[in-house]
């Protein structure tokens, strides 16, 4: 028994040091070689993966990377493992080391002339990725959207429930408040409205969950504790009662034919602006003394932080991007119902956020993707999703208990930085 | 005029009187002492003065203006800082983060700042920046700057506080016993930093001790408080003689 452990753990440790291995010869590729590795590859999937999807034996490329056949029909399991090694890993893995030495170049000169330039490419680049791989399956395109909006509510939703150390419930009240807004600008406003008003709309959104934001903040935040939990809870449902009883907005049935402006640019530009800005509040020491609120709030109100104020502007900014994002929804699905902004959605949202990390621009972001393709993931599973999914959380609570990435700065300029080459030709 | 005056400042705690008829006058650049057995309320005057309670009578001035009602960090910002007698630190901060936190009302950059990145806010959170480093190394902390406080030693940790303190700029300092549960070594170090920061920077500190070593060396008047009432106030001297605090609180203790 212990010598059949050792083994194991001999061949777990050998397996480990394959990987490291592997990895650590591509330690040299900064993420402008990744992104370069990506945009050829799906460039190459865009022009031939279909041809090699069927040759494979399969009917189409696979959506999300073969994930979607594990139950449905597991015979093809073997040719979803050749696409993705032919079609992504095997053309990243080769151009981001082919390039490695250009890549880190020309990332230092970018960096040297200006950090948005370099900041602008980058993102140039990746929307690229995104637009190609995307337009191969329509399917692919809505999880994508759908994916960069919930980066956004989980990133808004750690403001609040990470950065400030409150919990917070009310999320799904504000994506509905947002929703509702936008989409009542663009649809019962105007009678002939064009794409310029969707911005406006957007921000409509935000400022009506602001406001619902104010609401629930003047109660609550007179004392720290629960109540908080519990005012934002009830807050979620009083929203959703509310809507339903709207019955310029559709009442129960829901509010549909918004629009069809959330193209994948509009939704990949607010989701950049949204990380960007959240990131500048949260690196300020504006947004630090939230931290400083949550770890002592008695120390921050004698070191001259405005806790009240502190406080109630995280809340209302968190709010207002939920807002924004639920506006951005509402387009993106043409179809909004106050059933759809429950208990199921709040749960989505704090799953993302405890599963990313707490306190941690990245951690948002990874929380909010890997949950969201996760889920698309195992739609086959059906009901089953729901049992796996929680049994995720539950390992994750007790293995990491602050998420997968928490409390890290995203510091955009270190992530674009070339790297350094063992060679030494710096 | 003094610098802070307190006036017949009395406290009650529900029917318990914490504090009774409490009168202070701080001048500009004075160390004043204030000791006292636990329980005697001494805490608790910090807390009436600093606006973290209300006191239910008495007048407050500092700097001329009255100051009861003010919220902490009002007071706070019109210079009169403090130190927490247990130490009351943010655990997931850096050192260099603290002290740049104490800054918060100096930065005039306000939200648009804080949101968009825009240069005026580049130019504060740098002046922030140097103004830690300044008072990290004016304290000795220079090497820790990036560590989270939680994993450093006590010593270090008070002095990540008073490093706070100082970065509001405060021309009257509270320390809450700010020797407590150090070791003697430490304790030397400790009070060669009050000498210093009180040289260099010359705002007046009011100081809650334990230690009457301390008290003795630095403070040039004291106050004895027992039971919420000063039973004595004078000059270290005089303190140390008083047939009364000998009773009520050197008779207790061993005099180190």
């Amino acid at each position: 028994m212990t010598a059949q452990t050792i083994q194991e753990s001999k061949k777990g440790r050998r397996f480990r040091l394959w990987w490291q291995s592997v990895w650590s010869r591509f330690d040299d590729v900064p993420l402008l070689g990744w992104l370069v590795g990506a945009l050829v590859a799906v460039g190459l999937e865009y022009a031939v993966g279909r041809p090699f999807a069927q040759l494979l034996g399969m009917r189409k490329s696979p959506a999300l990377f073969g994930f979607l056949f594990i139950l449905k029909e597991p015979w093809l399991i073997p040719s979803a493992i050749v696409y993705v090694a032919v079609m992504y890993i095997l053309p990243i893995a080769a151009v981001a080391k082919v390039t490695a030495a250009v890549a880190n170049k020309t990332a230092a000169a970018m960096l040297r002339i200006s950090t948005l330039l370099s900041v602008a490419i980058h993102l140039v680049l990746l929307y690229a990725v995104l637009h190609i791989w995307t337009d191969v399956l329509p399917y692919r395109l809505i999880v994508v959207k759908l994916t960069l909006i919930a980066i956004v509510i989980t990133l808004s939703l750690n403001v609040v429930n990470g950065y400030m150390g409150e919990f917070s419930c009310s999320h799904p009240g504000f994506i509905s408040l947002g929703a509702y807004g936008a989409s009542v600008v663009t649809i019962l406003l105007f009678d002939d409205p064009g794409p310029w008003l969707f911005p406006l709309a957007l921000i409509v959104g935000g400022i009506v969950a602001a406001i619902g934001a104010l609401l629930v903040a003047i109660p609550s935040f007179r004392t720290r504790g629960d109540y908080l939990a519990i005012i934002s809870l009830a807050f979620t449902f009083i929203i959703k009662s509310f809507m339903e009883n709207m019955e310029f907005v559709g009442g129960p049935r829901g509010l549909g034919g918004q629009p069809n402006w959330a193209s994948l640019p509009v939704v990949f530009v607010v989701t950049i602006i949204a990380i960007w800005v959240i990131n500048n509040f949260v690196r300020s020491i504006l947004g630090k003394a939230l931290n400083a609120v949550r770890d002592n709030e008695a120390a921050a109100d004698a070191m001259t932080v405005n806790t009240r104020r502190t406080k109630m502007t995280a809340f209302l900014f968190s709010a207002f991007w939920a807002g924004v994002a639920g506006g951005l929804l509402a387009h993106v699905l043409a179809f909004i119902n106050p059933a759809s902004f429950g208990l199921q959605k709040l749960a989505e949202v704090l799953a993302m956020v405890y599963f990313g990390g707490l306190n941690s621009v990245v951690g948002s972001i990874v929380g909010a993707v890997s949950l969201n393709l996760l889920g698309e993931m195992l739609r086959p599973l059906e009901i089953w999703k729901w049992i796996v999914i929680p049994l995720m959380l539950i390992l994750m609570m007790i293995y990491r208990p602050t998420g997968l990435v928490a409390f890290k700065e995203f510091d955009i300029v270190a992530l674009l930085q070339p790297k350094k080459t063992t060679k030494g030709d710096e | 005029m003094p610098l802070l005056e307190v006036k017949h400042m009395t406290h009650f705690f529900g029917g318990l009187r914490a504090v009774h008829d409490f009168n202070l006058s701080i001048e500009k650049g004075e160390i004043r002492g204030l000791i006292g057995p636990n329980g005697a309320g001494k805490t608790t005057i910090f807390n009436l003065i600093t606006g973290v309670y209300t006191p239910t009578e008495g007048e407050i001035l500092f700097q001329g203006q009255p100051i009861v009602g003010l919220q902490p960090h009002e007071i706070a910002s019109r210079g009169l800082s403090r130190t927490f007698q247990n130490l009351r630190l943010w655990r997931h901060m850096s050192v260099v983060e603290h002290i740049k936190m104490a800054r918060y009302s100096k930065l005039t950059y306000g939200l648009v700042g804080a949101f968009f990145d825009t240069p005026e806010r580049r130019r504060q959170e740098e002046e922030s920046d140097e103004i830690a480093h300044r008072l990290m190394k004016e304290l000795g902390i220079s090497h820790l700057a990036d560590q989270i406080v939680t994993n450093l030693p006590y010593g270090a940790q008070r002095r990540v506080e008073m490093a706070r303190a100082l970065a509001t700029e405060p021309d009257l300092l509270f320390l809450d016993e700010p020797t407590a549960g150090m070791n003697p070594e430490e304790l030397v170090e400790m009070m060669d930093i009050f000498r210093q920061v009180h040289e260099e920077f010359g705002m007046a500190i009011f100081l809650i001790e334990h230690r009457l070593r301390v008290v003795m060396e630095l403070c040039e008047r004291i106050q004895t408080l027992v039971f919420g009432e000063v039973i004595a106030e004078g000059t270290p001297d005089e303190i140390q003689n008083n047939p009364k605090v000998i009773e009520a609180y050197l008779g207790e203790e061993d005099i180190h």
